[in-house]
């Protein structure tokens, strides 16, 4: 008897927990609340997003799903119509994804700027280099190491760019190697092998404190760091929250928004991690 | 060195204080992956005493997957329940991608085959006369199933450590399911990951801790029933 009750008790167990689970899948399963959001990891580790996602859900009821990825992960997702909006800085490789026909409404949110980071004692005496294309070329005549990202972020492919524009293809070489990681923890590695790499500043500024690494080149304008939001196309995947998505890139482009990043990070770092630039026309910027 | 002990500091204030962020994050991991081992449970010792007391062609065959699915890693079974469970993919339709019921889902995943295969195990060491003996005194095959459980109930606790232990330290699968969406999907392991990404090394080393603390008070309840009656 006890063996049958007790059996009977879990079965039932079972079942009451398999409905709950169901419940939490449910409970938020409002059609067309949740807004996907792919972006770049910096946007998530700067904390920046912490402030930005709660004010856009109180003020318009979406939740927000956000995925921080590398910026080429978060136009695959895009692609594949499995986010909403993604919030990204590769803009080579973004005008060719709003030009194939999977974001549309491509619009500027703001900039900061990368920088080139080494250890303090500089094989490669790259600074007081004005030219990060020139900069490159000496880390590669004097075989110092450098570690790439390779991950296809918006990093990488400003990094792929830079060796492009200088006449270079550092793949295979043996001073290059590519740690296929984040920005962080890309800098941690660069970091205890004292190499140079590519990073974008909020995240450099974030983790300094632990760096054996200093700022070695910076302020070319070929260095500028522009973030882009843009609206998934819902042609070719219908259940694409249009709405959410719009909703998301009219909040990040809003005065309110914009005026949160003029000042973000002042009180952690001293300077801001990111300038505004609603409006603005990326050629503009820089100068 | 320094840093780890600011961490254990770090740790225990944001114990102490009851840090409410921490806590719901500490709260869910233990949801989310004790969920996942009762449904690995429930799967995993059905199937494993079946398959233990069962006589059929491609037995050994299937006791080797089985046996290979103990060892699932974790990232392997988080891109594949992605996959599933993307909009537009066959599994769409539930909409459950980037929930903890997605994040439940994959641990399952990952915890069944090990249950299944202790379960395996401890059935099947159980001596062959003793199946033989209950049957003689008239029990039906269902109550014989039972009793063969509750005598192998030693090493199928170590089985519920042992899948439990698995999903909740696990980050691939739940941070690619899950997504890691603050106060929603963020689980200890995966704030870990996201805290070290972000440089707060000490934060990342408290997370690891009061991990390590929740993984030890569970197999310590569970040891306690394990051990609770010494076998005769």
């Amino acid at each position: 008897m006890r063996t049958r009750r007790f059996r009977k008790m879990f079965f039932f167990g079972m079942l009451a927990l398999f409905a709950a689970t169901l419940m939490i899948g449910n409970s938020v399963q409002a059609q067309q609340k949740n807004v996907i959001l792919a972006t770049t990891t910096s946007t998530q580790d700067s904390g920046l997003l912490d402030v930005l996602i709660p004010m856009f859900e109180k003020k318009t009821g979406y939740f927000v799903k956000t995925i921080a990825v590398g910026s080429g992960q978060a136009m695959a997702m895009g692609q594949k119509g499995e986010a909403d909006v993604l919030l990204v800085h590769s803009p080579a490789a973004e005008k060719k994804f709003v030009a194939e026909g999977y974001g549309v409404n491509r619009r500027i949110i703001m900039h900061n700027d990368f920088i080139v980071v080494g250890p303090g004692e500089d094989p490669a005496k790259i600074k007081g280099t004005k030219s990060t294309l020139d900069s490159f070329k000496k880390i590669a005549a004097s075989g110092a190491l450098f570690l790439s990202r390779a991950d296809k972020s918006g990093t990488h492919s400003k990094e792929m760019g830079i060796w492009k524009a200088a006449g270079m293809n550092p793949e295979g070489q043996k001073w290059y190697q590519q740690t296929g990681l984040g920005m962080g923890q890309t800098l941690n590695v660069t970091s205890e092998k004292k190499g140079y790499t590519l990073a974008d500043r909020g995240t450099y500024l974030a983790l300094k404190k632990n760096l054996a690494l200093n700022i070695l080149a910076e302020g070319d304008a070929i260095l500028l760091n522009v973030y882009h939001v843009i609206e998934v196309n819902p042609a070719k995947f219908p259940k694409v929250n249009v709405a959410g998505g719009k909703a998301f890139a009219d909040f990040m482009v809003s005065k309110e928004v914009q005026d949160i990043v003029k000042t973000f990070g002042v009180e952690k770092y001293g300077s801001p991690l990111f300038f505004p630039d609603a409006g603005k026309k990326e050629e503009d910027l820089g100068k | 060195m320094e840093l780890i002990l600011e961490g254990i500091y770090k740790a225990f204030y944001l114990l102490f204080t009851l840090d409410k962020e921490v806590m719901g994050v500490t709260f869910l991991s233990l949801q989310i992956s004790g969920t996942a081992t009762l449904i690995s449970l429930f799967v995993g010792i059905s199937v494993g005493t079946t398959v233990a007391l069962a006589e059929f062609p491609g037995r050994k065959f299937v006791v080797s997957l089985i046996n290979t699915g103990m060892g699932l890693p974790p990232v392997v079974v988080g891109l594949f329940v992605t996959i599933f469970l993307w909009r537009n993919g066959p599994l769409g339709f539930l909409e459950i991608l980037y929930t903890p019921a997605a994040m439940i889902l994959a641990q399952a995943v990952i915890a069944t085959p090990i249950v299944m295969g202790i379960t395996l195990a401890a059935i099947q060491a159980l001596p062959r006369n003793l199946r033989l003996q209950i049957l003689a005194l008239g029990a039906t095959r269902i109550q014989m199933v039972w009793i063969l459980v509750k005598e192998a109930k030693l090493p199928l606790l170590a089985g519920v450590m042992a899948g439990f232990g698995g999903v909740i330290s696990e980050v691939g699968a739940s941070i690619m399911v899950g997504g890691n969406i603050k106060g929603y999907s963020r689980v200890l392991t995966t704030a870990t990951v996201m805290e070290t990404s972000r440089g707060n090394f000490d934060i990342a080393i408290a997370l690891g801790i009061i991990l390590l603390l929740l993984a030890y008070f569970i197999n310590l309840v569970l040891t306690h029933i394990q051990q609770r009656e010494r076998p005769r």
